[in-house]
C-alpha cells in the first residue's frame, strides 16, 4: 500500500475550500441536508462517509454546483473556495478555477473512446493541444490500463477502467480540488483498492486535494486523512481518519466490528436508539 | 438502360434535398436528445428571411445577413426556452419545439408575408446532358439538383470534420452522450446549444435555399420536414452520414418505385413508399442503418 502523505497541518494550511452549514432543499420542499459545515485542507484527503441517503453526493454537488441540474438549492449558509465565496459560480466556472466532481456512477460518455473521454475534461483549458497531449499521457501513467483501451468505446470497457476514466478525465482539467464520489460503486475489493492507491498518489504527487464521499467506511478511512460522518444531512462526528477507527461508535455502526463480540438481532432495538442518540 | 440511370439519378438528387433538412435534425439530435419538430419551421423561416432581403440586396449580402438572423434565433430560443428548461425530460424539450415551430410559421408569415416567392439563385433552369459518350443521347440531369448535391457534400464534410476534428465538436458529442456529466468536466450546456441551434439554423438556410429555389419558397416548404422523419429512421437519429445515404435510398427508391412499380399497382406509389420503408425499419432495426446503438452494460 502506497504510504499515505501526512496530513497537512491544520494550523499551516489555509483551508482550500470551506463549507459552513449549509442547508439544501430539493424541490423547493424537502429538507436534505440540514447545517453541513466542513473544511478541506490544501493537499489533504477528507472523507464524507454515512449511509444511504446521508446526504454525502447532496454536499458535493451543492460545492460543485450541480444541484441546481436536480432542482436543488442551498438556501442557507456559505461555501468557500479559495478564501472566495463560490456559491453563485456556475459548474464551468468552477472547473476552470479548479474544482471538479467526478459523479457517482461513473458517468463516462460511452459513445466516446476512451481518450476522447480524456480529452473532453480539456475542455475548460485554453493552454493549446501540445499541452493537452501531454497530460493524457500523464494520465496513461497513472493509469495504465487506459493506455491499452484507449481506442474501445468507454461504453464497452469494464466497470473499473470506466471508474478510471472519469477519474482520468477529471484529472485533464488540472484541477486542484477533486470531489471524488463514491469511486468504489459497483467494483471488486482488489479494483478498489487499485483505485483508492492511485487517488492517494495523485494527491502526493501532484498536489490533489480530495473530498471523497464514500460508503466504504474502512476503505475510505485508510486512505483518508480526516473523516466526517453525515447522519440525515448532518455531521454527527468529526475527527483524524485514525482516531475515527478507533471509535467504538464507528467501529460498530459502519466497520461492523464491536467491542462485546458479534451482536444479535435480538439487540437491533438497542442499535437503532443509541444510533438515533449520536444524530 | 439510360432511362433507368435517369431515374436513379434523378432520384438521387432528390434525395439530397430530403438529406439536407434531415441533416438539421440530426444536429439538435445529436446534441440534447431532443427531436426538434421546429427544424421545418426554421427552413421555410430562412427561406423566407432570405428571398425578402434578396429583394434590396444582392444575394452575397442577403445569405451571410440571413445567417445571423438564424443565429440571433438560435440564441434567442435557447436564453427563451431551452434554458428555462434545462434537465426535463427529452418529451418536454420537444413539446417546446412544437411550440416553436408554430410560432415561426406564423412570425415567418407575419413579418415576410405569405405569398409565393421565387427565388433565383441565378443558377439556369435549363437542364443539361452527361454521359453522352456512355449513353446514346446522354442522360438528362437537372442543374439545380447537381447544385444541391454540391452543396449537401460540402456542408457534410464540413459538420464531419467539425464534430470529429474541433474541440467544441468534441464537447457536442460529449453532451449527447450524457448531460450531466458534461457539465460535471465545465462544458457549459448554454453554449453548446448556441452553437448546435445555430448550426441547425445554418442547415435550415442551406436546405431552404435549395428547394425555395426548386418550389418557390412559400408554406409547404415547412411541410419537407415530414419527408425528412423518414430519412431519419433510416440513416439512424445520431448519424451525420446516416442522413446523407437515408436520403439517397428514399430519393432513389422513391423514383424506381414509381417508375416501375406504378404500372402495376398503381402509382402515387412516391407519396407512400418513405413511410413504407420506415415502417419496415422500425420493426427490424430501430436505431436504423448509421445510428449510435445503444450501449447497455449490465
Amino acid at each position: 500500500m502506497t504510504a499515505i502523505p501526512a496530513a497537512p497541518k491544520a494550523d499551516t494550511a489555509a483551508p482550500l475550500l470551506r463549507v459552513n452549514n449549509i442547508e439544501v432543499i430539493y424541490d423547493h420542499v424537502i429538507l436534505v441536508l440540514k447545517g453541513v459545515s466542513l473544511v478541506l485542507p490544501a493537499g489533504g484527503i477528507v472523507a464524507l462517509l454515512g449511509a444511504n441517503g446521508a446526504g454525502k453526493t447532496t454536499t458535493l454537488k451543492a460545492i460543485s454546483n450541480l444541484l441546481k441540474a436536480e432542482r436543488g438549492n442551498v438556501t442557507k449558509g456559505s461555501i468557500e473556495a479559495f478564501g472566495e465565496r463560490i456559491d453563485q459560480l456556475t459548474a464551468s466556472d468552477l472547473v476552470r478555477k479548479g474544482i471538479i466532481q467526478v459523479m457517482e456512477g461513473r458517468h463516462c460518455f460511452g459513445h466516446l473512446t476512451v481518450e476522447e473521454n480524456l480529452m473532453t475534461g480539456a475542455f475548460s483549458r485554453r493552454d493549446g493541444r501540445g499541452a493537452v497531449a501531454a497530460d493524457i499521457e500523464r494520465c496513461y501513467s497513472y493509469f495504465p490500463r487506459l493506455k491499452e483501451r484507449r481506442k474501445s468505446q468507454a461504453g464497452y470497457t469494464s466497470g473499473g477502467e470506466q471508474q478510471m476514466t472519469a477519474i482520468a478525465r477529471a484529472l485533464m482539467s488540472r484541477p486542484k480540488v477533486i470531489l471524488l464520489d463514491e469511486p468504489s460503486m459497483g467494483l471488486a475489493p482488489q479494483l478498489v483498492e487499485e483505485i483508492f492507491e492511485i487517488v492517494v498518489r495523485l494527491n502526493r504527487d501532484e498536489g490533489v486535494s480530495i473530498l471523497l464521499a464514500e460508503q466504504n467506511t474502512n476503505m475510505a478511512l485508510r486512505y483518508s486523512h480526516y473523516g466526517y460522518i453525515l447522519e440525515n444531512g448532518r455531521v454527527v462526528m468529526d475527527g483524524d481518519a485514525a482516531e475515527l477507527r478507533q471509535n467504538e461508535d464507528v467501529k460498530e455502526f459502519y466497520l461492523g466490528l464491536s467491542a462485546s463480540g458479534r451482536k444479535s438481532y435480538r439487540e437491533v432495538k438497542h442499535y437503532k436508539r443509541r444510533k438515533r442518540w449520536l444524530a | 438502360m439510360a432511362f433507368f440511370f435517369e431515374v436513379v439519378l434523378g432520384g438521387l438528387l432528390a434525395g439530397v434535398l430530403y438529406s439536407l433538412v434531415a441533416l438539421g435534425f440530426v444536429l439538435i439530435f445529436k446534441a440534447s436528445g431532443v427531436f426538434n419538430f421546429a427544424q421545418g419551421a426554421m427552413v421555410l423561416f430562412a427561406a423566407l428571411t432570405l428571398v425578402r432581403l434578396m429583394g434590396w440586396v444582392p444575394f452575397w449580402i442577403a445569405f451571410p445577413i440571413t445567417c445571423v438572423v438564424m443565429i440571433a434565433l438560435a440564441f434567442i430560443i435557447e436564453r427563451v426556452v431551452l434554458r428555462p428548461l434545462v434537465n426535463q425530460e427529452g418529451i418536454i424539450l420537444f413539446m417546446a419545439t412544437l411550440g416553436i415551430a408554430f410560432f415561426l410559421e406564423g412570425f415567418g408569415q407575419t413579418v415576410w408575408g405569405s405569398d409565393i416567392y421565387t427565388l433565383d439563385l441565378g443558377i439556369p433552369k435549363d437542364p443539361m446532358f452527361i454521359l453522352e459518350s456512355v449513353f446514346d443521347g446522354g442522360l438528362l440531369v437537372d442543374k439545380l439538383d447537381v447544385f444541391a448535391a454540391a452543396v449537401a457534400g460540402a456542408l457534410v464534410v464540413g459538420l464531419a470534420l467539425f464534430f470529429q476534428k474541433t474541440k467544441v465538436g468534441l464537447a457536442l458529442r460529449a453532451v449527447a452522450d450524457d448531460h450531466q456529466a458534461a457539465q460535471s468536466i465545465g462544458v457549459p450546456l448554454n453554449y453548446i446549444w448556441l452553437v448546435v441551434w445555430s448550426a441547425a439554423g445554418i442547415v435550415a438556410l442551406v436546405a431552404g435555399m435549395v428547394w425555395g429555389a426548386k418550389l418557390g419558397v412559400q408554406f409547404s416548404i415547412a411541410l419537407v420536414a415530414l419527408k425528412a422523419l423518414p430519412v431519419l429512421i433510416l440513416g439512424g437519429f445520431t448519424s451525420v452520414p446516416g442522413a446523407i445515404i437515408g436520403g439517397l435510398i428514399i430519393g432513389m427508391g422513391e423514383k424506381i418505385s414509381e417508375v416501375y412499380l406504378g404500372p402495376i399497382i398503381g402509382g402515387g406509389i412516391e407519396n407512400w413508399f418513405a413511410y413504407m420503408l420506415a415502417l419496415i425499419f422500425l420493426l427490424f432495426r430501430p436505431q436504423g442503418l448509421f445510428g449510435d446503438k445503444i450501449i447497455e452494460r449490465v
